[in-house]
């Protein structure tokens, strides 16, 4: 085989990690490079050092170990039965580019993922291997994102969570039928236990030290990402796996990518890629569902698909116009948060001024985005939407113009 | 009107000064003129007038001090006017800060965004190039600030390359640390600054590689990081490429046919359980432990599986002569694997312990192999198993029963009670009564550890607890 050099393997297998969406740097524990010998510093806020014109961030040197993989998932370009070229770094090769960037302040860490390789297991160890070098001899102190392969062994996924800010394990597709028909070397009963596994793990760290403090784990959590619209399922399918996975595993982000049109692709996927603007509504509704209060079935049944023309905290308001409007001198933080158009700052801010002034318009104007949006769904001092709640065409009104379609 | 000729564009200490003699003086906001004087040496010492004789000092809220802080890096020459008129203010109306809708708070809350937006960006957006020399390696970078914030971010690189050489150049100002101080000096021009490094290529390589053109989002990009920064990045020069060609390669991709493997491949085998995922063992019985505790992983006997982690078998000797039967696992459970390890397994273990029985010398399992619950915000809450999941699950757990063999089994709470003797059985009337079963054992019935958990007086607890160890202690004599 011919030997690759250096500037082309970070071209295929930084290639090759480009469908995982997450680069995130955040939530991790406060430390820096004081006192020690090498470089790094996290401070939970996380960076994004560069943006691509996907409009994604790159905050992360995220790559694969390797591009060889055993297994052949349909929608994944690095499958067996692709004709992608592969290529592999070594330990060292990733240590070297990862150490080099962060001098240069070009990323906030390491995202590493893999191809599986031989086994499960060997696999793993390599993936470890890298974030332990990085650690203990070079004392690296930024973020390091690992890939959990869930048909590892537990103790290989616990030592991960010694090393690494964030672990995370793919769902890949929301509806468990699909994954046994697009990814059949993988099990859906594998992928929860290593989320259980890293929960269990991430819990044993922050209870309160007894005698000896509990080593650190994975302290930014763990996250998943799922593949939307490469199988039937509906939004409702799809938040409905979210809540599950929220609930039992702490997650602290789901991700959602739309499918998208890979190089190689398998006769067994849709060329099809959904709308952009699906992905959008999905991670609006996550958001509703985590910070806003919102019960998974307020927002959508299962069977059932977002409205692609509204948001979804727009569509509910709608559904729901007996809640409205909303009175920001009395509501308490709850119902304020229910307003479309008001997010939690402004929400928070509205109840700071209550204690020092009555609102007017003039304040709503200054606190949020958009009065025009808002005026149907609340009332101050100097306003009262009258009628206008309960119009019959108030969607038509709120609906954004439609717009000319996006080059792509 | 006041003029105050201030030492520099960021003189927080001087405007402080001058700002508090302006006001004890009585100067209105629209009688004072700010200016900056670059040769400080001129005008040192100069603050606006002397303070008033007999001017009561006045206290501001802490908001205000860290608001100007921020505000007085920003780029206009209207900040420090904007300061004064706000701490004018404050004399008559104490609360100000608090009302951050009004215009004045607004706008400098607005400006304060901006300057720490502008040290985020510092953060992501300086690039080092490498200036080794014979001392070792030494890092040097060319920036733009959007405001003037320097000084302020700086210690953020002494602690993140706390043992790098490194100096940032700026158009106001320069940061330098050798690896124990920080230290400043005046602006720099572009022409100090190196003017590349060997890795830019890699890291080009790596921005263009990392770009998905089927999802173009230029104005995402934009709003992120603004053209102003471009001109600093050395992956910004990409970019116009990188979109251009964005759709001939998304269409090609779409266009070709989807391919037939050119290699011969050597494939994982696929999972035998997903291939048994039909799971209906049915009519073969388990000849083992072992068989069961993976057999349970593929049931689709009832639903419960869906929103479960894993099925969680029995555990202990394959010849105990005790057997505890529990309802269902719970979270911890779920996770782990393993029955009676969460709250209500250290419950149990700490009943066992006072009553003398070694859990180790038991067998342990649950009448329900999966965790049925309900969400609730973020927590998935127990829920009972109806009896059709219970009687679902008694197929494994007959067969555990004739595998073990156990001389007695013990019943935990009225679902096992349920699946143990196939009908209710009330605990207050049944306890402590060793229950003649079909197959020879003794069945015992006794509270749910969790159950104990959830009394809420005190003395009633006690005594539940204190029953529920007598009920342990007849069992384990019942077997012996």
């Amino acid at each position: 085989m011919a030997v690759l050099d250096l500037k082309r393997k970070l071209a295929i297998l930084s290639d090759a990690a480009k469908y995982d969406a997450s680069c995130a740097s955040s939530g991790s524990v406060k430390r820096d490079s004081m006192g020690g010998k090498g470089v790094g510093s996290t401070d939970g806020m996380g960076i994004c050092h560069a943006y691509a014109p996907d409009g994604r961030c790159i905050s992360l040197l995220k790559i694969l170990l390797t591009n060889f993989c055993v297994y052949d998932c349909a929608y994944c370009v690095n499958r067996v039965s692709s004709n992608t070229p592969r290529a592999r770094f070594t330990p060292e090769e990733v240590v070297d580019l990862t150490l080099g960037f962060y001098k240069r302040n070009y990323i906030e860490g390491l995202f590493l993922s893999s191809g599986i390789i031989r086994n499960a297991d060997y696999t793993m160890e390599q993936l470890v291997r890298v974030a332990k070098l990085l650690r203990e001899v070079h004392d690296f102190r930024g973020y390091i994102h690992l890939k959990v392969i869930p048909e590892a062994s537990p103790a290989l996924v616990n030592e991960a969570g010694l090393y690494a800010d964030r672990l995370s394990i793919n769902i890949e597709l929301p509806k468990d039928e699909s994954l046994a028909a697009f990814a059949p070397e993988k099990d859906l009963g594998d992928i929860k236990k290593a989320m259980g596994a890293v929960r269990v793990g991430v819990d044993a760290a922050k209870e309160p030290a007894r005698k000896a403090r509990p080593p650190k784990f994975a302290p930014a959590g763990q996250s998943t990402q799922m593949i939307v619209g490469a199988d039937g399922a509906s939004d409702g399918e799809i938040l409905k796996r979210s809540e599950t996975l929220y609930g039992a595993y702490r997650l602290r982000r789901v991700y959602y990518s739309a499918f998208s049109p890979i190089p190689d692709s398998t006769a067994r996927l849709p060329l099809q890629r959904p709308p952009l603007v699906r992905e959008h509504r999905l991670y609006q509704a996550d958001w509703l569902m985590r910070f806003y209060g919102f019960e998974r079935a307020e927002i959508i049944g299962e069977g059932e698909d977002l409205d692609l023309t509204v948001d979804p905290k727009l569509a509910w308001a709608l559904r729901n116009r007996g809640d409205f409007p909303v009175d920001l001198n009395s509501a308490d933080r709850e119902r304020l948060l229910r307003v479309p158009g008001l997010g939690v700052r402004a929400c928070d801010r509205i109840l700071d001024l209550r204690g020092h002034k009555r609102i007017v318009l003039e304040d709503v104007k200054r606190l949020s985005r958009g009065l025009a949006k808002l005026k149907p769904f609340i009332v101050t001092d100097d306003w009262r939407p009258g009628g206008l709640t309960d119009a019959a065409d108030l969607k038509a009104r709120l609906a954004p113009p439609p717009k000319q379609l996006e080059l792509f | 009107m006041e003029v105050v000729r201030l030492a520099s564009e960021t003189d927080l200490a001087g405007w402080r000064n001058a700002a508090r003699n302006l006001r004890a003086a009585g100067v209105p906001p629209e009688a004072a003129l700010w200016t900056v004087d670059g040769d400080a040496s001129l005008f040192a010492g100069e603050g606006g007038p002397a303070p008033a004789a007999g001017a009561a000092p006045f206290t501001v809220p802490r908001e205000f001090v860290e608001l100007a802080q921020q505000v007085i890096l920003y780029r206009s020459d209207e900040r420090f006017s904007l300061l004064y008129r706000l701490l004018w203010r404050l004399q008559v109306e104490p609360n100000l800060m608090k009302i951050t809708t009004d215009p004045d708070v607004d706008k400098a809350r607005l400006f304060a965004r901006a300057v720490s937006k502008a040290a985020h960006k510092m953060k992501a957006f300086v690039r080092f190039r490498e200036v080794s020399d014979e001392d070792g390696e030494a890092f040097v970078a060319w920036f733009e600030p959007a405001h003037r914030v320097t000084e302020a971010t700086a210690p953020f690189f002494a602690k993140r390359f706390a043992n790098m050489r490194w100096s940032i150049l700026t158009p106001d100002a320069c940061a330098h640390w050798d690896t124990h101080t920080l230290s400043f000096t005046r602006g720099a021009d572009p022409a100090d600054a190196p003017i590349s490094d060997a890795l830019e290529d890699y890291w080009r390589t790596y921005y263009a590689s990392i770009f998905n053109p089927a999802r173009l989002k230029v104005s995402a990009m934009q709003k992120e990081m603004p053209k102003r920064y471009w001109r600093n990045l050395p992956e910004a020069g990409l970019i116009p490429e990188l979109i251009a060609q964005a759709e001939a390669r998304t269409s090609e991709m779409v266009r070709q046919a989807p391919s037939e493997p050119e290699r011969r491949i050597v494939k994982a085998e696929p999972r035998a359980r997903a291939a048994a995922a039909d799971g209906r063992i049915e009519g073969r019985a388990p000849a083992s432990l072992e068989e069961i505790a993976e057999a349970i992983q593929v049931c689709r006997r009832c639903d419960l599986w869906r929103d479960a982690t894993q099925g969680v078998p029995g555990e202990g000797p394959k010849q105990a002569r005790l057997m505890f039967v529990g309802e269902q696992p719970g979270d911890q459970e779920d996770l782990a694997g393993h029955p009676f390890v969460g709250p209500a397994g250290q419950m149990l273990d700490k009943a066992l312990a006072e009553a003398g029985v070694p859990r180790a010398e038991t067998y342990v399992t649950n009448a329900v192999k999966h965790f049925k619950h309900e969400l609730r915000g973020k927590r998935r809450i127990h829920q009972t198993p109806n009896t059709s999941e219970v009687s679902a699950c008694r197929w494994w757990l007959d067969h555990e029963r004739q595998l073990v063999r156990p001389r007695v089994i013990v019943a935990l709470g009225a679902s096992a009670g349920l699946s143990v003797f196939g009908k209710p059985t009330p605990i207050a009337k049944f306890r402590q009564q060793g229950l003649q079963l079909p197959d020879q054992t003794q069945g015992v019935v006794t509270y749910h550890p969790s159950y104990l958990l959830r009394v809420p007086d005190a003395d009633a607890k006690a005594k539940a607890y204190a029953m529920f160890v007598e009920d342990l202690k007849f069992a384990w004599k019942l077997a012996a």
